[in-house]
């Protein structure tokens, strides 16, 4: 317990927040990490897991890929870009990319599905367009579990952006190196206590957004996974023109 | 592939690390989170604070676990041992809640017909509750040992063998085949592990996957109930 004391007396020791090595500046970068990672991530991730998610086509293949992504181990993706790129940015930030999208995607297309197919059968026979049906309907609808994905893919990037230090970049994985090197187990103890200070935050804010977002109405509105792609066969007979 | 070639008996002992911290944690992982999970889907009361807790397991990075474990339970730094607690504490977090729907899942009725019939406490659980969780355990089981097997790799930078080692040696000889043989390696004894806990499943399940595609219907219920 004497390294917990050290720890936090490290963590509140003023000597430890000015300059490039600060606390401030290292939690900075470890936040700057995981947002850009998220923003890259969700450019990629959220059209793909909507377009599955609407169509209900290549679902099998996305589930297939995203498990294959997930088994890619981290470590290896970054050591491996670090070689190629050099010391920078890119190495980690496409590191944590590979690591966030499998959770964003699945949350894309598992919110679409969770839409109760009644309701978009209920948005096609107002007049809506495919377009309309997917603004106005699956999107708002979808939200929880996208979020929910996003928030996912932030707690593990949040969390494993402190193997950015490892390829030379900054974040709070610097104390844990560094600790680790010269056996200063308080500062480790220091860098991944504010790790997990950061951790909880994050997750603290995302459900609150999670529950923020659900439209009023649908609160409550859980289960009712669908099955069927949307675009097949209505309940009952032909539609006489199926809006596009 | 000239490193590959020569160095084929690091990469398979390496490999064998690797599993051999692996499998426990996935092991240890399912026994301790099977019978949390049924407290939280019996109990109200527990069920939110049990969800809670695992939430907040989640929600600490595995690095820090690593390097905060030892300090805590008094293992030496570089101690396997660390590595199969943290990532079991992890895998714990991840499988109480599937293992709680798992349970949620199973039909009221089936289980009161079996109480009818006389199956009472363990037995029910052992022969009717549990075998009937089991397709949707599988699933949650199958999600912790591919991250368990990815994130033993992290252990890597903290100097504990598996093949993370290949990883942080790689990186720092500056050789690209020794990163990469080690991520093939890697996503290889995901699958080897989760080929083997499908097979696992079919042997101990065989109804289950008659059953697997009527589970949907199975969660619209447990949503109205």
């Amino acid at each position: 317990m004497n390294y917990f004391v050290g720890a936090i007396r490290w963590v509140l020791d003023p000597a430890h927040y000015p300059g490039p090595n600060g606390i401030p500046v290292r939690m900075a970068e470890q936040l700057w990490y995981t947002a850009l990672t998220l923003v890259i991530a969700c450019a990629i991730a959220i059209p793909i897991g909507y377009a599955i998610g609407h169509t209900g086509r290549g679902r099998a293949v996305a589930v297939s890929v995203t498990g294959g992504v997930r088994a890619l181990p981290t470590l290896g993706v970054l050591t491996l870009v670090a070689l190629w790129t050099g010391i920078g940015l890119q190495a980690p930030i496409v590191s944590f990319v590979v690591l966030a999208i499998p959770s964003i995607l699945a949350g894309a297309y598992a919110g679409f599905e969770a839409v109760d197919r009644n309701v978009v059968d209920a948005a096609r026979a107002v007049g809506m367009t495919g377009w309309q049906v997917l603004a106005r309907v699956e999107v708002p609808l979808g939200l929880p579990l996208l979020i929910g994905g996003i928030r996912a893919a932030a707690l593990q990037v949040v969390a494993t952006a402190t193997l950015a230090a490892y390829v030379g970049s900054g974040g709070l994985g610097g104390y844990l190196f560094a600790g680790l090197q010269t056996r200063d187990y308080e500062q480790m103890l220091a860098g991944a206590l504010l790790v997990v200070v950061l951790a909880l935050v994050l997750e603290g804010l995302f459900a609150l957004v999670q529950r923020l977002v659900v439209p009023r109405g649908v609160v409550a509105q859980r289960g009712n996974v669908r099955t069927r792609p949307s675009r097949s066969r209505p309940v009952m007979g032909d539609p006489i023109e199926e809006g596009k | 592939m000239s490193w590959v070639s020569s160095n084929l008996g690091v990469i398979a002992a390496s490999a064998l690390a690797h599993a051999a911290l692996s499998a426990p944690t996935v092991v240890l992982s399912f026994v301790l989170s099977v019978p949390i999970g049924w407290l939280a889907h019996r109990y109200r009361l527990t069920r939110g604070t049990l969800l809670a807790v695992a939430g907040v397991l989640y929600a600490i990075p595995s690095i820090p676990l690593f390097v905060i474990l030892p300090i805590v339970i008094g293992t030496s730094a570089r101690s396997p041992l660390n590595v199969v607690i943290a990532l079991t504490l992890y895998g714990i977090a991840l499988m109480v809640r599937s293992s709680a729907d798992a349970f949620d899942a199973v039909e009221r009725d089936v289980v009161d017909s079996a109480t009818a019939v006389g199956f009472a406490g363990m037995q029910r659980f052992f022969r009717v509750e549990l075998p009937l969780a089991g397709p949707v355990l599988l699933a949650g089981l199958r999600v912790v040992s591919v991250s368990t097997v990815s994130l033993v790799t992290v252990s890597g930078v903290l100097g504990i063998p598996s093949l993370g080692l290949l990883f942080t040696d790689g990186f720092q000889r500056g050789i690209t085949e020794e990163i990469l043989a080690g991520i093939v390696a890697t996503v290889v004894l995901a699958l080897l592990f989760d080929v083997l806990l499908v097979l696992a499943g079919r042997v101990l399940m065989p109804w289950a996957r008659a059953t697997a595609r009527r589970a949907p219907r199975a969660r619209t219920r447990e949503a109205r109930a």
